[in-house]
């Protein structure tokens, strides 16, 4: 930028000023993570860690429209929030031990800065790992551990967090704000807990990183494609798990599962935006290299011989979807096995629900609708138009017609979904 | 979006590495490797081996004329590329300045094409993913 430049836009407005404010985006998703992990070793606070590095951001974004892009701007903004770590002690009249060895730090890190080396890793992956479980404590509900881990590991900013999730972007600062205090107030502490609470924590950060992914997939094609960058951003932390955590099959399994899943997002809507069932979905529009990556996490997964968990046993199942040219040639054998693997996991309706249709597949509609008929019967999924319809469904493929449409009726009345309950109604009235 | 780093460097540039210390470079870009990989963007990558033991298919002749040793028209080998997935250009850029190379070297930047990129409803397109799916399932089978 030349100095012209800076007189006709001081406040970096202007294509130069939105450069300026992608290039902080850019530096801060790559950057985030390091940052708050280094300030929290530094200032022995998690809470107050994230705070000052928002603040270093919020200066990068005033500051770069209008003075240009530093050189190292990792370095930037990593000596500024540092800055303000001693600042903020000197303010509580803090000035001890740590505010000298930040000081020193900063010294060195001046003196250096001429041939510091860009991609040495200031803090370890064990350092990533502390902060993802501590973005996903147990202190915190599900929304909040989303906003925090996408706010301190994927490096998105409040306003981008927000609109992924369609709400404003105060609710998301509130969000975070309480889910801090919360921390604080727990006395969370930013450290690895001991394999055994390892175990314990784990789900956690993987449901956590699910959610984001199912997120972005459930958007169908018409919503904003801020959306989809939800799952990149999950897939991204996936794989930076896995390089955290490679000796845990279930961090692999949850990355093949995404990846095999994201694979059929090109052929999920069609032209006109409308969902396509997987049956009738055009398989040459698969992500291929997608589905390699995925294939290949699973295989990490299994090759550690541990065993296959919820995420990997789901992977495989979509794996089989993923390696049949044709939908008829699905090996639906191979898939009630995935599912018996999940409900050797844990007894769950739903899944013994999809088990039924695999069946139904597999060894056609009559021992599908067997399963049905004993789930509803249980009454477990009472309130839950899924097992109707299903029953619908394999009734309809074995002519009997006139049990098939009470059964979808039942669905439609039990559906909360006014286009489901239309989509449900018209079936059951074409039903013949 | 994926975006391909392509790295380029001349025959001096090379050269000139030559008088490094080889471990020390292999660990430079080794700890690069391992950024890209823990930050979640690497989905892909490899390196050439050297030029000389290419060779050329030049279309100017008919026959197309087969030559031994590099490619000869510019100045900057390609040596190698890595594969991306990042959320904008400008991350992509960000990620290419942090790679340790020297002078002599650049990267090109070029963005992956995806399926976004044709028409859907071209046959060869649609040819082709399926060759894709099927070489997949070749190598699968073989696994």
């Amino acid at each position: 930028m030349t100095g012209r430049d800076r007189a006709a836009s001081p406040a970096g407005d202007g294509a130069a000023g939105d450069a300026a404010r992608r290039a902080v985006g850019a530096v801060w998703r790559i950057e985030a993570r390091r940052i708050v992990t280094t300030l929290t070793r530094h200032v022995g606070d998690f809470a107050l860690a994230e705070d000052l590095a928002q603040e270093a951001l919020a200066d990068a974004l005033r500051q770069w429209p209008v003075e240009g892009v530093p050189a190292n701007g990792g370095a930037w903004l990593t000596a500024v929030a540092k800055r303000k770590a001693i600042d903020h002690w000197r303010r509580r009249e803090r000035l001890d031990a740590r505010v000298a060895s930040i000081g020193h730090d900063l010294e060195l890190e001046q003196r250096e800065a001429a041939d510091a080396v860009p991609w040495d890793l200031e803090s370890s992956l064990d350092d990533q790992l502390r902060l993802m479980l501590i973005a996903c404590h147990p202190v915190l509900g599900p929304e909040a551990r989303v906003a925090l881990t996408l706010r301190t590991v994927a490096g998105l900013t409040t306003d981008e967090i927000a609109a992924a999730f369609l709400v404003a972007p105060a609710t998301i600062q509130q969000r975070i704000v309480r889910a801090k205090r919360a921390l604080t107030d727990s006395g969370a502490r930013f450290e690895l807990p001991e394999a055994d609470a390892l175990a314990e924590r784990l789900p956690a950060v993987l449901a956590c990183i699910y959610l984001v992914f199912t997120e972005g997939h459930a958007a169908s094609a018409g919503d904003a494609p801020v959306r989809a960058d939800l799952v990149r951003e999950a897939l991204r932390l996936g794989r930076a798990l896995q390089a955290m955590l490679p000796r845990e099959p279930e961090v692999h399994g949850l990355l093949a599962l995404m990846e095999l899943t994201a694979a059929r997002m090109p052929a999920r809507v069609d032209p006109a935006g409308r969902p396509v069932l997987l049956a009738d979905q055009d398989r040459t529009r698969w992500d291929r290299s997608a589905i390699e990556r995925g294939r290949a996490a699973l295989a990490r997964a299994d090759a550690l011989r541990i065993g296959r968990g919820v995420y990997a046993q789901q992977a495989a199942i979509a794996e089989q979807h993923a390696i049949a040219r044709r939908f008829e040639d699905t090996d639906w054998h191979a898939i009630v096995d995935c599912y018996d693997g999940l409900l050797a996991a844990g007894p769950s309706p739903i899944v013994e629900l999809n088990r039924a249709v695999a069946v139904a597949m597999a060894d056609g509609p009559a021992a599908g609708l067997a399963i049905a008929d004993a789930i509803e019967a249980s009454g477990r999924l009472a309130d839950h138009h899924l097992v109707p319809s299903v029953r619908g469904e394999l009734l309809a493929r074995l002519g009997r017609v006139e049990e098939a449409r009470e059964a979808l009726e039942e669905a439609a009345r039990r559906t909360r979904n006014a286009s489901e309950r239309a989509v449900l109604l018209a079936k059951a009235a074409t039903t013949r | 979006m994926k975006y391909m780093l392509i790295m380029r460097s001349t025959a001096e540039a090379i050269e000139a590495s030559k008088e490094f210390d080889f471990d020390e470079i292999i660990a430079a870009m080794g700890r690069y490797n391992e950024s890209l990989i823990e930050a979640g963007v690497l989905i892909g990558g490899d390196g050439l081996a050297d030029a000389s033991e290419g060779f050329v298919v030049d279309f100017d002749e008919t026959p197309p004329l087969v030559t031994d040793g590099p490619y000869g028209e510019i100045k900057e080998l390609f040596n190698g590329f890595w594969i991306l997935q990042v959320s904008s250009k400008e991350e992509a850029a960000e990620w290419a300045k942090r790679c340790p190379l020297g002078p002599g070297s650049k990267l090109e930047v070029r963005r992956v094409t995806d399926e976004s990129d044709f028409d859907p409803d071209n046959e060869w397109i649609q040819k082709e993913q399926e060759w894709r799916a099927d070489a997949e399932r070749k190598a699968a089978e073989q696994a």
